[in-house]
């Protein structure tokens, strides 16, 4: 009897899920609606929404935004606005219906998991929303989730788009939703190949899934779509393999050391096991026996040792199974797949090459400087790591009192261009005149500045990294496509590189500063008979290499830290730059950067994971070429060479 | 024979004599308890890295290669002893944890334990290749001398044949010590990554051992080495192999021109100053406990050619002096014992201008005092310089001027 009567009032709650006006599926499903949760609510939604009554996104805007209430006397929904006397009522098809106490209104509070779920069933309304910027979200959060439910509203949407845009993104979206979840494979396979080679991510996010693959093993072949066979030791591990094998019940779980152990030491009688001795059990092989002795007297559950295993692997077979179950759609995707694969690579590469070359402006810049000391006069600065540093820290103090990051950058370049600029023109006339003739003893004096400069500057800095930061319109970043992008920062530094090298070539080659550089540089002697006063010409060179670096570290300082260790992070990669590139020449530093840059970059893509291992191969690269070319990429031949 | 080596380096029995005095005298300091067992081990260090600077000032001093590069050597040794010392003292305690579990160890579950148990710090189980001989102590002292001898060998050779001289060999060999360093700070490189090797101050099967008597042990381990070097590298610059690299230093063409094969005295002395580091190393991370990349970085390094610039290029008790005053010095400011100096305005915390000090020191030895604390001995034996009327010795820019230099 209690039974029957169960029975009837499950009918009766059931049946009100099918009715056609909004008020009734609501009415009907009062108590679920009211403490509505994400776990129970998915059916009265999914009915609202399939129920075709025009005020349903009405009613569900209003309930997400705490808009429906219920009267308590008799539970009938009404559209509420809080007003001063309680709440404003208005009946489902929105025509006033009077004002009701506060007390008499239950409103319906929905929590952030059903409110996502009636955004998403309100989709299909606002997908013929006459705001644009409405629909246009609508679109968006379908393509994010996409749903087999949203391609027919959709469908129904595109026809009357009035916006050109809009238009062809619904367009898109529908073929995208059609290639997943349409019921015709004939209608998917259009859609597949309608796309062509397109890069978008979207089109590889919604053609990854159909690719979708599980492991299977059994012992005939299966009658799903198959991808591939798989071989043990192959194409999985040994182990995977047979962890299929027990996964499918297809063989007992393996023996694992650790099992066997116990096992073992459990059934231990008299000093030994299963008729082996315990003295004995040092071998893996005395111990299988042992094992397999106790699992033919039954005291321990079988269990496969490894002969065992190998012999279920043979029997058995692997495949790779699609989850999508036709072969015509498979094959369609994977094809559409491949040859974007192809463009994805091309792209890549260009991505590569504007990596390279952003890494490559970067270390020009840091070697620049050293181009002049280095190879222009000859001086090995080991404290050329330390002026790139002090050039950062002087755009860090600099920001300290100009708050304006456009301004201050702006100041902060010639700033810091004086600063290394005087302390290189000090270092050389205290140190470094007295050492032209001993360049090995160049490096060991500069080394001492250095580290005394590292730690003066660590003492009033701090150790912590400080910040620089770039002006707004040096955030974010160009990009052509998915693919290929580079950030305005590096376009930046590109645009420096480019505007020191030509500042270079027209201090050298233009003016009466370069031509006496110039002959200093080829013969001291001859340059000073001829009215050149070499110390002067020195003393200035030097300053320049060093101001250069000033403003290389507030390049530089813009993306990396900036901590009392930022140069020496540089210096390294600077000589190998300049020596590589070929000492003494504006190019060959500029080649050096291009190759070490490029070349460091390409390792890395060869090698995500890992830097540390792209630097590591590059200096090995470096040393192996320098046995080809001893003096760089671009030599100086003659005179000019020295020696 | 015996006669006129030991009349050529009369520094010999003095400096022997010294390192024996030394070594006796610590020895009782530490037996009577008047020194800490930490401050031998300082010493027991600090005698190790002046074996290194003794190989530094062979190849600088007197070859004229001023190698950025051999504490890379230094650190490979030590990493080729602890290998050893971790495996063996892991292998005691995989095998004492397993044999309280009821069953004999089979080797595989020995080899699983040891691998879990070094390599558990870097997400890995099992030993990498380059272990396969760790093992065995003979295998990996071999290795000690091998790895980084062989690895100065295919480098010397690829640089010297390609005639890469001067400061472009320093930046090579700081560009092979950097590859290095960043090559073991991978965790995949098998090395156990930056966290290095550790726990190598104890020597495995000897627990019963106190910390004091290995520490004594290493360092009479660590002064027979150097005298026994000093005594060896003494030997080879007495004789006409001295007298051929110092020339190579002074005048590389013109000792090509007289016959003279210069790539190979100069591979055979970087080879061997990379021996010699490398064996320092060994007796060095056993005494310092633990080693990781970052002793590989380039600075260590410049910090051994500070050493051998400080005591004086081309006299082997220069170098000696050199790292052992430098070095003590060092740990001393940077231990903070030193007495901090108040200035009024601000106070000078050695802590913090320690490094201050020693680059300043170190630019004013290069600029006013070439031969360093050596050219102390110098103008006490009154050694007097060359008179060559201003002129260098050697048309190389790599070599000695005039007034450096004494014959």
């Amino acid at each position: 009897m209690r039974f029957l009567l169960a029975c009837l009032l499950a009918l009766l709650f059931a049946a009100p899920l099918r009715a056609e006006t909004a008020a009734e599926i609501l009415s009907a499903n009062a108590a679920l609606v009211e403490k509505a949760s994400r776990q129970t609510i998915a059916p009265v939604i999914d009915a609202l929404g399939a129920s075709g009554d025009p005020t349903v996104s009405t009613i569900l805007a209003a309930w997400a935004e705490k808009g429906l209430g219920i009267r308590k006397s008799d539970g009938i929904f009404f559209l509420i606005t809080a007003n001063e006397g309680g709440y404003a009522l208005r009946d489902l098809t929105g025509a006033a219906a009077g004002q009701a106490a506060k007390s008499d209104i239950t409103e319906l509070k929905p929590n952030a998991g059903v409110r996502g779920m009636i955004a998403t069933a309100l989709v299909q309304f606002t997908l013929s929303d006459p705001d644009a910027t409405k629909r246009a979200a609508a679109l968006e959060s379908i393509a994010k989730d996409p749903k087999p439910e949203a391609l027919t509203p959709l469908r129904a949407a595109i026809v009357n788009e009035p916006d050109a845009t809009l238009k062809a993104q619904k367009q898109r979206l529908e073929r995208l939703l059609t290639l997943r979840f349409d019921q015709d494979s004939a209608a998917r396979i259009v859609a597949i190949n309608s796309f062509g080679a397109d890069l978008g991510l979207d089109l590889r996010g919604a053609l990854n899934p159909l690719l979708a693959t599980t492991k299977l093993a059994s012992a005939e072949p299966p009658t799903s779509n198959i991808a591939r066979e798989l071989k043990p030791g192959r194409d999985l591990t040994e182990t995977e393999a047979y962890d299929l094998l027990v996964a499918a019940n297809l063989a007992p779980a393996r023996l694992t050391i650790a099992a066997a152990r116990t096992a073992l030491i459990a059934n231990l009688v008299n000093g030994a096991v299963g008729g082996v001795p315990l003295a004995e059990l040092n071998t893996q092989a005395a111990r299988d026996r042992a094992y397999t002795a106790l699992e033919s007297a039954g005291t321990v559950p079988q269990a496969a040792t490894d002969d065992e295993a190998a012999a279920a692997l043979k029997a058995h077979h692997f495949y790779d199974i699609y989850t999508e179950p036709d072969p015509a759609v498979t094959a369609a995707a994977s094809a559409a797949l491949k040859s974007i694969g192809h463009k994805v690579a091309a792209m890549q590469a260009a991505d590569l090459a504007l990596d390279g070359l952003s890494l490559a402006s970067i270390y020009f810049l840091a070697a620049i400087g050293l181009a002049i000391t280095f190879g222009v006069m000859g001086v090995i600065n080991m404290a050329h790591g330390e002026f790139i540093t002090m050039g950062a820290y002087t755009g860090y103090v600099v920001q300290l009192y100009v708050p304006n990051y456009t301004a201050s950058i702006l100041i902060a370049l010639p700033l810091a261009f004086a600063v290394t600029f005087a302390a290189g023109v000090a270092m050389e006339r205290l140190i470094i005149r007295h050492l032209y003739k001993r360049p090995l003893e160049t490096l060991l004096a500069t080394f001492g500045i250095s580290i005394a400069l590292q730690q003066i500057l660590k003492n009033v800095f701090g150790t912590q990294a400080r910040p620089l930061t770039s002006p707004a319109w040096l955030d974010g970043a160009l990009s052509f496509n998915d693919v290929v992008s580079i950030s305005y920062i590096r376009i930046a530094i590109f645009v420096l590189a480019l505007l020191f090298l030509t500042f270079f070539l027209w201090l050298m080659k233009r003016t009466r500063l370069g031509l006496e550089v110039r002959a200093v540089t080829q013969n001291p002697t001859m340059a000073a008979s001829m009215g050149i006063n070499p110390d002067r010409i020195n003393m200035l060179t030097f300053g320049l290499g060093s101001g250069i670096a000033g403003i290389a570290g507030v390049a530089i300082g813009l993306f990396a830290k900036v901590t009392s260790e930022l140069g020496t992070d540089y210096i390294v990669q600077s000589f190998m730059t300049v020596v590589v590139g070929g000492v003494g020449n504006i190019w060959g530093a500029l080649a050096g950067a291009t190759m070490i840059g490029g070349l460091q970059k390409l390792i890395e893509f060869f090698n995500p994971s890992n830097t540390l291992a792209a630097q590591t191969y590059m200096i090995l690269f470096i040393i192996l070429f320098i046995q080809f070319r001893p003096r760089g990429i671009i030599a100086l031949k003659g005179r000019a060479a020295g020696d | 024979m015996t006669r006129s080596f030991l009349t050529r380096t009369p520094s010999l029995l003095i400096f022997i004599a010294c390192l024996a005095l030394f070594t006796i005298a610590v020895t009782l300091a530490a037996h009577y308890g008047l020194m800490s067992t930490s401050f031998v081990k300082t010493l027991g260090k600090t005698l190790c890295l002046c074996l290194a600077a003794l190989a530094m000032d062979l190849i600088w001093g007197y070859a004229g290669i001023l190698s950025l590069g051999h504490m890379a050597f230094f650190a490979l040794g030590g990493y080729m002893i602890g290998m050893w010392l971790m495996y063996a003292r892991t292998e005691e305690i995989v095998v004492a944890s397993l044999m309280n579990s009821g069953l004999p160890a089979t080797p595989e579950e020995i080899q699983q334990g040891i691998a879990s148990q070094i390599f558990g710090v870097v997400g890995a189980s099992d030993l990498p290749a380059i272990w396969s001989f760790a093992h065995s102590l003979p295998l990996q002292l071999i290795l000690v001398v091998a790895l980084p001898g062989l690895l100065a060998l295919i480098f010397g050779w690829l640089a010297f044949r390609s005639r890469v001289t001067g400061v472009y060999l320093s930046i090579l060999t700081q560009a092979m010590t950097l590859a290095l360093a960043l090559y073991l700070f991978q965790n995949d490189s098998g090395l156990r990554g930056n966290n290095g090797l550790s726990g190598l101050q104890n020597l495995p099967g000897l627990d019963a051992v106190s910390q004091d008597t290995i520490s004594l042990w290493f360092f009479w381990a660590s002064a027979a080495a150097l005298g026994l070097a000093y005594l060896a590298l003494s030997w080879i610059v007495s004789g006409k192999f001295g007298s051929v690299i110092r020339a190579i230093r002074d005048d590389e063409a013109r000792v090509r021109f007289l016959g003279y094969s210069v790539e190979g005295y100069k591979l055979f002395v970087f080879t061997l100053t990379a021996v010699i580091v490398a064996l320092a190393g060994a007796l060095y991370y056993p005494q310092a406990g633990i080693i990781n990349p970052a002793e590989l970085a380039p600075i260590a390094s410049i910090y051994l050619a500070v050493w051998v610039a400080i005591g004086g290029r081309g006299r082997l008790y220069g170098a000696v002096i050199g790292a052992a005053v430098v070095s003590l010095l060092s740990s001393w400011f940077t231990g903070g014992r030193a007495p901090s100096i108040p200035l009024g305005f601000m106070t000078i915390n050695w802590v913090d201008w320690w490094q201050v000090l020693l680059g300043a020191a170190f630019v004013c030895v290069t600029l006013f005092a070439p031969k360093g604390i050596g050219g102390l001995f110098d103008a006490f034996a009154g050694l007097r310089a060359p008179d060559r009327k201003g002129a260098p010795l050697g048309p190389d820019q790599g070599s000695l001027q005039e007034k450096e230099a004494v014959e």
